[in-house]
């Protein structure tokens, strides 16, 4: 069975603007969808090794590069000028497609759709932890609104 | 008797996928280097094999536990309690390499099924019964490295059902003895269950293309329309002589879909597809090609031919830049 999501990039022009805006709203946004799963759906016992750590996710076609670090109270944004620990980079559409679980991760690595910089460790626990959150069992257990693949 | 699926999962969705996908067997490993693909944050901690092992039986799947790596005698113990746990949950059978850990599972758990791994490296039907008689090893994992006029000559001297390779990432394939992991980075899948353990992996896009070093070393770096592989020292692409290029090597997928007439003829009890490290969308993807295509040649035999939407689905997944028959196909002999 082939993907259900098309594939599709950004138009350059809205990249070009997106590039352009603050990108506080879009991390702030990320990150309270991180920490509504943290503690529900994702594991934080799991995730400890990611603590104080800076991660850049950056959605290649859509001009953005939001970054962010899990604290003690959760993910939040970070704008100073530590290095980044952990770089993952894709178009919208495959992250897009990797939430929903229409695409395996090495798949778009190997077609150079994926690409994973720094701390490759930090990269595989985020990857395989994400992998292993059951959906299925959680469903009636997730709040109404988001994280909900299928 | 139809040949059976054995499909990888590294996490409980992708044991699920592969059941509702139709796998007849799902073979998982622990969290720890008990396994060969001990890396982060995948496998099963106790609920999650409990959770998968009641989901693959009332649907009529089995779970094979991969206990295939080395244990020493520092840490033997952890080993034999790996297999005491398997015992406990209801596995269906373990995957064992080590002589010694296959004597304790027969000694202490005699009614556990025991299949020797493809880390034991045994490619001679004598080598394959010496662990039958020892160790009353049920089934044998072929090490990819027969012809399949080889295979069948196993199969016909042999009491040991015989489970092949069908589909997945190609190694070396010296398995159970390959050190090339350790050279770089002092750790070898043998005994830590991993090879390049992701610590020593790191990936950079430079100018000239993106780098792979495996503990520092440059391994490979792929041009911007280069597929890319997975990094293990064995596919990288090294100067020798005035040349650089995959001196042992290039990234490259098994796929044997063509060959199911032949295998299924020849008494191949299962099939295995390679794949514990990957999401469960992939296990679900080829899962459900396997499924169809095992399906088929039962009615079809000899006039079975894959379909083309399924080699361009298993192409999409598959590591490096082609798919090969390995060795299973040597037409010249």
């Amino acid at each position: 069975m082939e993907p259900k999501l098309p594939a599709f990039i950004v138009p350059g022009r809205v990249a070009a603007l997106v590039g352009r805006l603050p990108q506080l709203p879009p991390a702030l946004a990320l990150a309270g969808a991180l920490n509504l799963a943290l503690g529900r759906v994702l594991p934080r016992e799991q995730l400890e090794p990611l603590a104080g750590k800076r991660l850049l996710v950056r959605v290649t076609d859509a001009g953005l590069a939001l970054r962010f670090a899990l604290g003690a109270n959760g993910f939040r944004p970070v704008f100073d000028r530590q290095p980044d620990d952990l770089r993952i980079s894709a178009t919208l559409r495959d992250f897009l497609a990797l939430a929903l679980r229409e695409e395996d991760a090495d798949t778009l690595f190997f077609g150079r759709r994926l690409l994973m910089e720094g701390d490759t460790e930090l990269g595989l626990l985020v990857k395989n932890t994400l992998d292993a959150v059951d959906w299925a069992a959680l469903r009636p257990a997730l709040p109404r609104v988001g994280l909900r693949p299928g | 008797m139809a040949i059976e699926l054995v499909c990888p999962a590294g996490s409980l969705p992708a044991l699920k996928t592969a059941v509702d996908a139709g796998a007849d067997c799902v073979y998982v490993g622990l969290r720890d280097a008990t396994n060969a693909r001990n890396f982060t944050g995948l496998n099963f901690d106790d609920r999650a094999l409990a959770d998968g092992v009641a989901y693959a039986h009332a649907r009529g799947a089995k779970v094979l536990l991969a206990l295939n790596t080395y244990p020493r005698s520092d840490n033997w113990a952890r080993w034999t309690a790996a297999v005491d746990t398997a015992a406990e949950r209801g596995i269906d059978a373990v995957i064992l390499a080590d002589p010694g850990l296959m004597r304790y599972a027969l000694r202490t758990h005699p009614s556990l099924r025991r299949h020797l791994s493809v880390q034991g490296s045994a490619t001679s039907y004598e080598a394959i019964n010496f662990y039958h008689e020892q160790f009353g090893i049920q089934r044998a994992v072929l090490p990819r490295v027969l012809s399949l006029a080889q295979v069948e000559q196993v199969i016909a001297h042999t009491p040991v059902e015989i489970e092949l390779f069908g589909f997945g990432g190609l190694c070396v394939m010296v398995e159970g003895r390959c050190a090339l992991s350790a050279y770089a980075t002092g750790e070898s899948p043998n005994c830590n269950g991993a090879c390049s353990p992701g610590k020593y992996v790191r990936w950079e896009q430079t100018a000239a293309g993106m780098e792979a070093r495996v503990n520092g070393i440059l391994i490979d770096r792929f041009a911007a329309d280069e597929r890319a592989g997975y990094p293990t020292l064995c596919k990288g692409r090294f100067a020798v002589g005035s040349e650089t290029y995959y001196a042992i090597e290039e990234p490259t997928s098994l796929n044997t879909l063509e060959l199911l007439p032949e295998i299924a003829r020849m008494g191949v009890a299962a099939i295995k597809i390679e794949g514990r490290q990957r999401s469960p969308a992939y296990v679900g993807q080829v899962t459900r090609v396997w499924r169809q295509a095992i399906d088929r040649v039962a009615h079809e035999g000899d006039r079975f031919r894959p379909d083309a939407a399924w080699l361009r689905e298993l192409a999409r997944v598959s590591e490096g830049q082609s798919q090969t028959l390995g060795a299973y196909h040597r037409p010249w002999k």
